[in-house]
């Protein structure tokens, strides 16, 4: 049973690993892309007749090398030889490719390939991009349209991020530990922005960018197949797992958002949160602590909850605060501040977050928060000037609708008090 | 007879499944279930999380060791299964090529007679 479906997932699930391996043999990415192209070609046109390969990532490591070195020889016609090195090994056969592809090489390259993508010179719009295309092999158009740009533009991010690369020196040599582990930090990293890319979009751009999230899920599996013993890596994954599973809720059938405490919990995809909530018991058993698992431990109190109701304000104040030492940020505090609301009312958690404003000025939350506390102050003409603010600052017309609702409320006397939330979903 | 029908598959495949994709094969396999449920043949049905959510705890001479991960790194994993009461193997066989042709991806089946069967009444 080969067909085409089929077909088109194995390609896709294998990709990551082939490129990553076809790079370190070429050391170029786009020859590894196009060897990969290749490959996929020629998989498509022989699983169907011969029946899918033992290991299909072998076969088209096997397969695309091959296809790589013929096409670097034909080029050569007219420029140089390649070096030796790149063209060694030629008497490999798909087996011994199998069984010399333990986890280790592959491990080694994915972490390469994308240490590769999030090249510390490429600003981090690019690097998502780049990634995107490499490593996920999502089309330009499919790029540019969950970046909401032309197809174009998105041609010459790529391009122009490509050539950075190819400039820069890139170690192809296996990393040491110190080595792995700070790349492994960045991987985490650029795969969590590629999360965002999706969680963060509202109203019509939301069903656009969505499938970011679901890449970034499955970008994090493969890294955790290859690492199953880092916490962080569990965390990220639980973190970004427990996100996702409210995805259905987050927005109203006219695409507004609806916070947190007002989604309908019965929408949460239980099987995520399961998943999600297994991962981060893994993940404490280690006893290394870090932020991606506070942030996990977080979102899993609110899933937990059964009702808003039920939320477990203490434990999440206690989350925060752990997080702000661990990663001190402006945005952890005013994250803090709606649990501290919670506890003990929203003249505290206003004090808390007054200092910021020099910092988060220029940030939609922060407005939106601090009007949702002077409101309940009773402060309306504060209240008010803070929501103008937010909806001069919004990122999306879903946004500023949300916080034109509180506004809507104030002009009506003797509204009731909208509960302080960030504007999470 | 009772027998194990134990499901193989490359889980980094089934794991890219859209979700209609997934809603389908669900609702294909409910309908190789069904009869066998309203015949009395089909006992409890299982379908695992994702490897990397497993811990696999190993017996030494000492403490257990408990590990990351699934306990073997195979090429297909462990993905659920189904326990049937049948006549013979033919017959759990001819239920595990139903669920082959329901599934919407490739895979295998471990088919395994059953030593002890336990049922209890988890909720």
């Amino acid at each position: 049973m080969t067909d085409i479906a089929w077909i088109d997932k194995a390609l896709s699930a294998a990709r990551p690993q082939a490129v990553a391996a076809l790079l370190r043999y070429f050391r170029d990415l786009d020859t590894a892309e196009e060897a990969f192209q290749e490959a996929c070609l020629r998989a498509l046109k022989n699983w169907p007749k011969n029946g899918p390969p033992r290991d299909p990532t072998a076969w088209l490591i096997f397969v695309g090398r091959n296809s790589g070195i013929d096409t670097i020889r034909k080029r050569s016609r007219n420029t140089a030889l390649p070096p030796e090195d790149q063209i060694s090994d030629l008497e490999d056969h798909e087996a011994d490719m199998a069984e010399r592809l333990d986890n280790a090489d592959y491990r080694d390259d994915v972490l390469r390939l994308l240490f590769v993508c999030c090249h510390p010179d490429l600003p981090s719009t690019q690097q998502i991009a780049l990634a995107l295309r490499i490593v996920s092999g999502l089309s330009v158009k499919q790029i540019a349209r969950a970046f909401i740009v032309g197809e174009s533009a998105m041609e010459q991010r790529i391009t122009r991020a490509k050539a950075r690369i190819a400039k820069s020196d890139v170690p192809f040599e296996a990393p040491d530990a110190v080595e792995r582990a700070e790349r492994f930090a960045m991987v985490a990293a650029m795969v969590y922005l590629v999360f965002n890319e999706g969680y963060s979009a509202t109203g019509d751009e939301a069903p656009a960018r969505a499938p970011l999230c679901d890449e970034a899920i499955r970008l994090a599996r493969l890294l955790l197949r290859l690492f199953p013993a880092e916490p962080e890596m569990m965390g990220l994954l639980a973190l970004m797992l427990i996100q996702h599973s409210r995805m259905p809720a987050r927005f109203d059938a006219d695409g507004h958002i609806v916070l947190l405490e007002d989604q309908d919990r019965s929408l949460w995809n239980r099987l995520m949160i399961n998943e999600g909530l297994a991962l981060i018991d893994k993940a404490m058993r280690h006893r290394q602590p870090g932020p991606y698992q506070v942030q996990a431990a977080i979102a899993a109190l609110h899933a937990r909850a059964a009702k808003a109701e039920d939320t477990d304000w203490a434990q999440i104040d206690a989350l925060y605060a752990t997080l702000e030492i661990m990663q001190p940020s402006p945005v952890v505090t005013l994250n803090r501040s709606v649990a501290v609301s919670k506890l003990s009312g929203a003249a505290d958690a206003l004090a808390l977050i007054e200092p910021l404003t020099d910092k988060l000025g220029g940030y939609f939350n922060f407005h939106g928060v601090r009007g949702a506390y002077l409101l309940q102050l009773g402060r309306k003409a504060e209240a008010r000037e803070a929501f103008d603010q937010a909806i001069a600052r919004a990122n999306s017309a879903a946004e500023a609708a949300h916080i034109r609702i509180h506004l809507d409320r104030l002009m009506q006397d003797g509204a009731q008090a909208p509960e302080p939330a960030l504007a999470k979903k | 007879m009772q027998y194990a029908i134990l499901c193989y598959n490359h889980e980094d495949i089934t794991s890219a499944w859209t979700k209609e994709e997934e809603d389908l094969c669900m609702q294909q396999l409910m309908a190789v279930q069904e009869p066998l449920k309203q015949q009395g043949k089909l006992g409890p049905v299982a379908r695992l999380l994702p490897t990397s959510a497993a811990t696999t705890l190993r017996k030494t001479k000492d403490e257990p060791l408990v590990i990351d991960g699934p306990f073997a790194e195979t090429k297909e994993q462990l993905l659920g299964f189904y326990v049937v009461d049948v006549e013979n193997l033919d017959e759990a066989l001819g239920i595990a090529r139903d669920l082959a042709s329901a599934n919407l991806s490739a895979g295998s089946y471990e088919i395994r007679p059953i030593e002890r069967f336990l049922p209890n009444e988890m909720k």
